[in-house]
C-alpha cells in the first residue's frame, strides 16, 4: 500500500536533496559539525517537514500541532535545512550555524528558534520529553501525534529505556518514535562500542510495535508512519536502517565523519554532483 | 527582639505548645489546594508517592498524576514534555536522587529549555534520619543554584512550604523547593510575609553585633538563639533566606552592614549552599567575618534526627557559638 503519488514521490526526494546541499553549505561555512547523520537523515526529514507533520511554519505553536522531537541533537543542520526550506525561517539564515548570536545553536535549543519543540544534544533525553508530550495530549484529548527520531547510539542511554518502558506500559499510541539506524557513533560503529541489537525485540519485550524500515525509502517511510497511527494500544518504533553520509559517495558509511564538517571545497564539489543527480532525474518542487 | 510585622507565632517561644510538622506535609495540603484551582497542575512521582506526601493529590485527582516507577530521569523529561504541553509539573522525589540523580535532565530540559517544571526535593539533611547517608540529601542547593533561570526556595516550616508551592504554580518558571522529613516547630503564619527574593528580619534588635540568616527549620533554632544571645548582651539580627535564588542581595548587605559579623544556618553542606550563597554575596560587598552552621563536608548517618542534628552540630547552641565567634573576629579578639 502506498499514499504517495510518483510526483509527490519525486517532490519529496527532490527535498531531500536539497536538504543534502543546505547541510552541506551550512556545515563547510560553520566550520564543524555533524555531516554523516545529517545527511543520513535527510530523506526522512523530508518526508516529515513536507508530507507527515501537521504543521504550520508560519505559526510554529498551533495548537494539537504534531510535535517533531529530535533527540540527537547533533545532527541539527538536517533539521534546520528542513526547516528553512519548509518556511521556518529565511533560507540564507542557515549560514549563521553555531555562530554567536545565531538562533541556530550548535545543539538545537527551544527558546531559540520557534519551531524546535525541545532542547537537545544531551543524548538519551529525547523519548522522554516526547512520552511527555504524548501524555498531555492524551490527558487533553490533543490529536496531534508526537514523532521522536532518535540515533541507534542513544540505545545505550539508561533514560531511553526508562521513556521506553514508560511509553510502553501506559500504551503510548499517539507517539512514534523513529531511530536512526546507521551502526555509527563517534568512536565507531555500535557493534565495536556496545552493541545495541536486538533493537525490534528489546522494543517488543517493552511492549512496542516495531516496524522496519530503509531509511532512504521515502514512500516506505511513509507507509510506516501511517501503520503506526492505525495502532491503539500501544507506541510505535520505526527502526529505519540508514547509510551515513548518504548522497555523499564519498563519505558514505565512514564513521569519522560522524562529527567533522566538510572543508568549502569539498561541499563545493559534493552539492554539484547532487545538484546533476537531482536535475538528471528531473525533480521538481 | 521579633518584629512584629512578621506575624510570627504569638506563643513563638513556648516550643512544646506550637504545632510540629514536616515541611513535606505543606507539599502535600498545598498541592491539592492548589490542584482544586488549576487543572494544568499535574504530579509526578517516582514510587515514592506516601513518603512525599504525594498521597493525597493522587487521591483526589488520581487523571493527573503520573507515577513513573523508579526512574528520576524520565520523571524530569516527562514534566519537561508535559510542561511544554501546558502543564505546571511537580515532581517529587527524594532530593538524593531528584535532582540528584537527575540533574542532567534537569539542566537541560528544564533549566535551559526554561520550563515551568516544579522540582520538589524531599527528605534533605540529615534530619532524615534512619536512612542514613544515601538517603540524606546535603548538596542539593548546590545543584540547583548553579542552574541559570532556576528559582530555589527553601520553606522554614509547613506553613511556609504551603506558601512556596502556591508561589510555585504561578512564577511560570523552573523551580526548586527543598523539604524536610522531621516534625519540627511551625511558627511563621499564614500572614507571615512571603515572597521570592525577599528576605524578612525576624527579629532584629536595635543594635545588631551579629546577623543569623539561614534557611530551613533551623531558622527556629537561629530564633531560640538569638534570645539567648540577647541575654548575653549580644544584639542580633535574624534574616529568612527562604528566597535562595533570586537572594535578596540588598537586605543581606544591610543586615551584615548593620551588625558587621554574620552567622549562616542550613542543613546542607557548607560547599555552595545557603553560607556559600551569602559568602559570594559578603565578599563582593560588604567583607565582614562569616561562621557557617552547615554540614561540614562529611556525608551523614544513621540516627533519629535529634541526635544527628546535635552530633552535627546543628542546633541552638552551635548557632549561639558561632554568634560569639564570628563577633570575636570582627572584634579582632579571636
Amino acid at each position: 500500500m502506498t499514499y504517495l503519488t510518483e510526483a509527490d514521490l519525486a517532490r519529496l526526494q527532490a527535498y531531500a536533496c536539497d536538504i543534502r546541499c543546505t547541510v552541506l553549505s551550512m556545515l563547510a561555512e560553520a566550520g564543524s559539525g555533524h555531516t554523516a547523520g545529517s545527511l543520513g537523515m535527510a530523506d526522512i526529514f523530508s518526508a516529515f517537514y513536507f508530507h507527515i507533520l501537521n504543521h504550520d511554519p508560519a505559526d510554529p505553536e498551533k495548537e494539537g500541532r504534531d510535535r517533531l522531537i529530535l533527540s540527537n541533537g547533533h545532527i541539527a543542520p538536517v533539521r534546520y535545512a528542513a526547516m528553512a526550506h519548509a518556511g521556518y525561517f529565511p533560507l540564507e539564515e542557515v549560514l549563521t550555524l553555531r555562530r554567536l548570536g545565531s538562533r541556530l545553536q550548535g545543539h538545537p535549543e527551544r527558546t531559540h528558534l520557534p519551531g524546535l519543540e525541545t532542547t537537545s544534544g544531551p543524548l538519551g533525553d529525547g523519548l522522554t520529553q516526547a512520552a511527555g508530550m504524548a501524555l498531555a495530549y492524551r490527558m487533553d484529548d490533543t490529536p496531534g501525534r508526537i514523532y521522536a527520531v532518535m540515533s541507534d547510539g542513544e540505545q545505550q542511554c539508561g533514560i531511553t529505556w526508562e521513556a521506553a518502558m514508560f511509553a510502553g506500559a501506559r500504551g503510548l499510541s499517539n507517539l512514534t518514535a523513529v531511530i536512526d539506524r546507521n551502526h555509527i557513533q563517534i568512536s565507531g560503529t555500535t557493534e565495536e562500542v556496545l552493541d545495541v541489537d536486538p533493537l525490534a525485540e528489546k522494543y517488543e519485550a517493552f511492549n512496542w510495535n516495531v516496524l522496519l524500515v530503509d531509511g532512504h525509502t521515502i514512500d516506505m517511510f511513509i507507509d510506516a508512519i501511517e501503520t503506526a497511527k492505525s495502532v491503539e494500544d500501544k507506541p510505535t518504533v520505526i527502526i529505519a536502517t540508514t547509510i551515513p553520509g548518504k548522497g555523499v559517495p564519498e563519505i558514505e558509511g565512514d564513521y569519522t565523519w560522524h562529527g567533522k564538517a566538510p572543508t568549502k571545497e569539498q561541499a563545493e564539489r559534493w552539492i554539484a554532483a547532487l545538484e546533476e543527480a537531482r536535475d538528471a532525474v528531473g525533480a521538481t518542487l | 527582639m521579633l518584629i512584629h510585622d512578621t506575624q510570627l507565632h504569638p506563643d513563638l517561644f513556648n516550643t512544646d505548645d506550637l504545632e510540629h510538622a514536616s515541611t513535606r506535609d505543606g507539599f502535600g495540603e498545598a498541592v491539592v489546594e492548589a490542584g482544586k484551582e488549576d487543572e494544568r497542575i499535574v504530579v509526578l512521582s517516582a514510587d515514592v508517592a506516601d513518603s512525599v506526601r504525594a498521597n493525597a493529590f493522587r487521591d483526589a485527582f488520581p487523571e493527573r498524576f503520573i507515577e513513573v516507577g523508579v526512574a528520576e530521569q524520565n520523571m524530569a523529561g516527562l514534566a519537561a514534555g508535559l510542561a511544554a504541553c501546558g502543564k505546571i509539573p511537580f515532581i517529587a522525589a527524594y532530593a538524593t536522587f531528584s535532582p540528584g540523580r537527575n540533574w542532567e535532565q534537569i539542566r537541560t530540559t528544564i533549566a535551559l529549555s526554561e520550563l515551568p517544571v516544579k522540582i520538589l526535593g524531599m527528605h534533605t539533611g540529615v534530619s532524615v534520619g534512619p536512612d542514613g547517608a544515601t538517603h540524606q540529601a546535603l548538596e542539593d542547593i548546590t545543584l540547583m543554584r548553579v542552574l541559570p533561570n532556576m528559582h530555589i526556595i527553601v520553606p522554614a516550616d509547613k506553613c511556609e512550604a504551603k506558601k512556596a508551592i502556591h508561589h510555585a504554580v504561578g512564577n511560570n518558571a523552573p523551580t526548586y523547593i527543598r523539604f524536610s522529613r522531621h516534625e519540627t516547630p511551625v511558627f511563621t503564619t499564614e500572614e507571615t510575609p512571603f515572597a521570592l527574593g525577599r528576605a524578612e528580619y525576624l527579629w532584629r534588635d536595635g543594635n545588631p553585633r551579629v546577623a543569623l540568616m539561614g534557611a530551613g527549620p533551623l531558622l527556629y533554632d537561629a530564633l531560640l538563639a538569638a534570645r539567648i544571645l540577647q541575654e548575653e548582651g549580644i544584639g542580633v539580627s535574624v534574616l529568612n533566606l527562604h528566597s535562595i535564588k533570586p537572594m535578596d542581595v540588598e537586605r543581606v548587605k544591610e543586615a551584615a552592614r548593620d551588625a558587621g559579623a554574620v552567622v549562616t544556618i542550613e542543613e546542607h553542606q557548607i560547599l555552595g549552599g545557603v553560607g556559600g550563597t551569602v559568602a559570594e554575596v559578603l565578599v563582593q560587598n560588604t567583607p565582614v567575618p562569616e561562621e557557617m552552621v552547615a554540614v561540614h563536608d562529611r556525608f551523614g548517618q544513621s540516627g533519629n534526627a535529634g541526635e544527628l542534628l546535635d552530633a552535627y552540630r546543628l542546633n541552638t547552641y552551635a548557632i549561639v557559638e558561632a554568634a560569639r565567634r564570628a563577633r570575636a573576629r570582627a572584634d579582632g579578639t579571636m
